[in-house]
């Protein structure tokens, strides 16, 4: 078995905690993962990507080779179609639909959304809206994370333990919100 | 119970319960198994300056401090007083680790060559992060090459195990053979997380000053037999290398057509692609240099094509090149076969190998956008700059230098206010030789950390000139591009540096990076340009995601 994510979207909006709390999870059932991040620009607003490694035997390469990954993961629709080289041709694409609008020659909504779904396998997910009645807009990525959970080799019970673990030194409230966030996200998908 | 906790920071992700050390695996980043390796190999001080992709590496020592004080770990002025404090450490016998990025090395160059010569007897390891592919510097220069000027052993990890491994081993090397030893790690090491198993940590060494002194008095006299000390050394390190089992050699009898030689993670792309070789090639794995020679001849004796896979510049293929002339084909980066820029990737590894890419998804026709870092909404350098371009109006071709930081984002649009990025400290020294070239009004734009590394220098030559430009010191009180470490020159105390350099006061102006003060502050800016001499300007506002994160808490 194995499942590779490219995880996407823009500075600042957690990808990096997404693909952490996968990868832990994963750890937590006795997988081998390997999870490579682009750390050093502390500005935000640029383009963000993770590419994260799930196996049962160990993994070799730190990078996704092209035309292999089972999902990309992206918090942003545009950025989600930046890295769709990597995608296999069974994988899904799992995005959130709300825009990061910060460039002067961003797209029309509408052209990006016929391009997702255009794609054989995708979800797109309405993450602001769902993060914002779980308690906070900040928890899109972890609607996004329960979006994804349904597809990925990991029982939902790992990731909501990891997410307890991940979020616990911010308070037990924190903790209901992403847990929350996370189910709203997985409801979503599953519809 | 261990004395050490087997917490990472937060950052790191893993489990911070009071674990003992021999329980749960940690889950380390290349930069964290480094660091992790030399607090467990009984460093007693850590030194570096921040650089991506290497800035990890001090942090995790400092975390791992906590509220013991040990290991020392310190954010220093630059690379190579983080070096020469390193150095310290090593002459009073005990450990020390110095991490830096590759440039930096440029700058510790000088205490690192020298530091070749002398006869170190407290482990001293230099580790340091290439960035091939240029994700976040300005060039792209192998550090493997340092090592071989220094004529010292460098260990290049293929792995986060191994990066762990490799750092405890590289201290015992340096006691060993009384010389510094470089760690090479590159940026998808540096950056990519996986599991390490560590073991026992050791002790601190006990205090012991070096035995020879003379050893480390580099007078011509005894840095001639010092030299020579370190050439005759060469063999011994030789040995090393062909024995070391980082240099594996897996020679396939039966195919005679096809060898691969990979150096640090150019294997794991190897192994990525393997199975679908209809071969398997002979296979020599460098992790250990100097070069394992009579490993290398006895794969080239025993094929016809080989494929040299290296992360950086092609430096064993070039050592190979001439060898079996005529009759071995030596494929790599100088004939095309692998790009000669940017990092590899197991795609590029994929059709160096004769294989095709996997093909994915197709592209739907829509043209996307790059969206490149910007400076987050708010930042005082984007308040600087608005006030810089309103002074400039209406002259024809002013010049305006800068250097490395967040503010080097000026150069792009909307702010376009830059010109120059070369190296560290470059924006005052550039701006004091256009000057002298007769150019007006000049303009040096750098950050208060960036200034302290190495724009306190220049600017003693421009004072000394009374050179006519105007430096502006964009003070944010921190460290930003690499996530906020902390300014050695807190705000206060850097007006007293740089009126003690002899800046005439009446030219020297503090002011306030803020939106509402954009019009006082490009007049005061123009005032200073009018000024036919040198003056300061210091804008000060702190990064607001420093900010930010002082008022988290
Ligand atoms: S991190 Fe700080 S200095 Fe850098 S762009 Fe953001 S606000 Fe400005």
């Amino acid at each position: 078995m194995k499942y590779d994510i490219v995880l996407a979207g823009v500075g600042g909006q957690g990808v990096l905690s997404v693909s952490a709390l996968i990868a832990k999870s994963a750890m937590k059932e006795g997988l081998f993962v390997k999870q490579s991040e682009v750390h050093g620009m502390a500005q935000r607003g640029g383009a963000v990507s993770a590419h994260l490694r799930i196996s049962d035997r160990p993994v070799a390469s730190d990078l996704i080779p092209y035309g292999t990954a089972s999902m990309i993961l992206s918090m942003e629709p545009l950025e989600a179609l930046r890295y769709l080289s990597y995608l296999g041709v069974n994988g899904t694409v799992v995005t959130s639909t709300d825009p990061v609008d910060n460039i002067p020659d961003y797209p029309r909504m509408e052209q990006i959304l016929v391009a997702i779904r255009s794609l054989p396998h995708s979800a797109t997910i309405d993450a602001e809206r769902l993060a914002r009645e779980s308690g906070s807009v900040q928890a899109i990525n972890m609607v996004l994370a329960g979006a994804a959970s349904g597809l990925l080799p990991i029982k939902v019970e790992t990731m909501q333990e990891s997410i307890r673990e991940l979020f616990g030194r911010k308070g037990e409230k924190v903790v209901q919100t992403n847990l929350r966030a996370f189910e709203t996200g997985r409801q979503a998908a599953a519809c | 119970m261990s004395t050490t906790s087997t917490c990472v920071p937060a950052s790191a992700d893993a489990d911070c319960k009071a674990t003992q050390r021999t329980e749960a695996p940690l889950v380390l980043l290349g930069d964290e198994a480094v660091a992790r390796g030399a607090c467990d190999a009984g460093i007693t001080a850590a030194y570096a300056y921040p650089g991506t992709p290497s800035t990890e590496i001090l942090e995790y020592v400092m975390a791992q401090t906590g509220g013991r004080g040990r290991p020392i770990a310190r954010w220093c002025a630059n690379e190579k007083t983080a070096y020469e404090e390193a150095m310290g450490v090593a002459f009073a016998g005990k450990r020390a680790l110095v991490a830096m990025k590759h440039v930096g090395l440029n700058v510790a160059a000088d205490p690192f060559m020298n530091s070749a010569l002398v006869s170190v007897h407290g482990g001293l390891v230099l580790a340091v992060a290439d960035d091939p592919g240029m994700h976040s510097s300005q060039n792209e220069q192998d550090s493997r090459w340092y090592a071989d000027f220094a004529r010292i052993i460098c260990l290049e990890p293929a792995n986060q195990q191994e990066a762990y491994e490799m750092t405890r081993e590289a201290f015992d090397l340096s006691e060993r053979f009384r010389i510094p030893v470089m760690i090479r790690l590159v940026t998808r090491l540096a950056h990519s997380r996986a599991v390490v198993r560590v073991s026992e940590p050791r002790g601190e060494n006990a205090a012991k000053m070096a035995p020879d002194i003379s050893s480390w008095i580099l007078l011509p006299s005894n840095a001639k037999r010092q030299w020579r000390d370190l050439l005759n050394k060469q063999p011994a390190l030789s040995d090393y290398t062909l024995e070391s089992a980082h240099n594996r050699l897996d020679l396939i009898e039966a195919e005679r057509s096809f060898g691969v030689i990979t150096t640090g993670i150019a294997r794991n792309y190897l192994l990525e692609n393997l199975d679908d070789l209809a071969i398997r090639p002979s296979h020599l794995h460098i992790g250990a240099y100097p070069l394992p020679l009579d490993k290398v001849r006895v794969l080239a004796d025993h094929v016809k094509t080989l494929l040299v896979l290296e992360e950086g510049y092609p430096i064993v293929e070039r050592l190979l090149r001439g060898i079996r002339h005529g009759q071995l084909l030596i494929l790599g980066k100088e004939t095309g076969e692998v790009p000669a820029a940017g990092e590899l990737t197991p795609d590029i590894v994929r059709q160096a190998l004769g294989l095709t890419s996997h093909r994915g998804v197709d592209l739907p026709t829509l043209d996307l956008p790059s969206r490149p870092p910007q400076l987050c909404s708010g930042c005082p350098h984007g308040d600087s700059y608005d006030a810089l371009k309103k002074a400039l109006l209406g002259f024809e071709s002013p010049v305006v230098t800068s250097d490395i930081g967040c503010y080097t984002l000026g150069a792009l649009p909307p702010y376009s206010a830059i010109q120059t990025c070369v190296c560290m400290g470059a924006s005052v020294s550039m701006a004091t030789g256009a000057a002298e070239a007769g150019c007006y009004p000049v303009l040096a734009v750098i950050g208060d950390s960036t200034f302290v590394h190495s724009g306190v220098t220049p600017l003693m030559d421009a004072v000394s000139a009374n050179t006519d430009m105007t430096l502006i010191i964009l003070d944010n009180e921190t460290v930003a591009m690499t996530g906020g470490q902390p300014s050695l020159l807190p705000t206060s105390r850097l007006a007293g540096l740089i009126l003690g350099l002899g800046i005439d006061p009446d030219h020297f102006q503090v002011i306030s990076a803020h939106r509402r003060d954009t019009e006082k502050n490009a007049e005061i800016i123009r005032r200073e340009i009018a000024h036919r001499g040198l003056s300061v300007i210091i804008a000060v506002r702190e990064c607001i995601e420093t900010a930010k994160k002082r008022k988290r808490g």
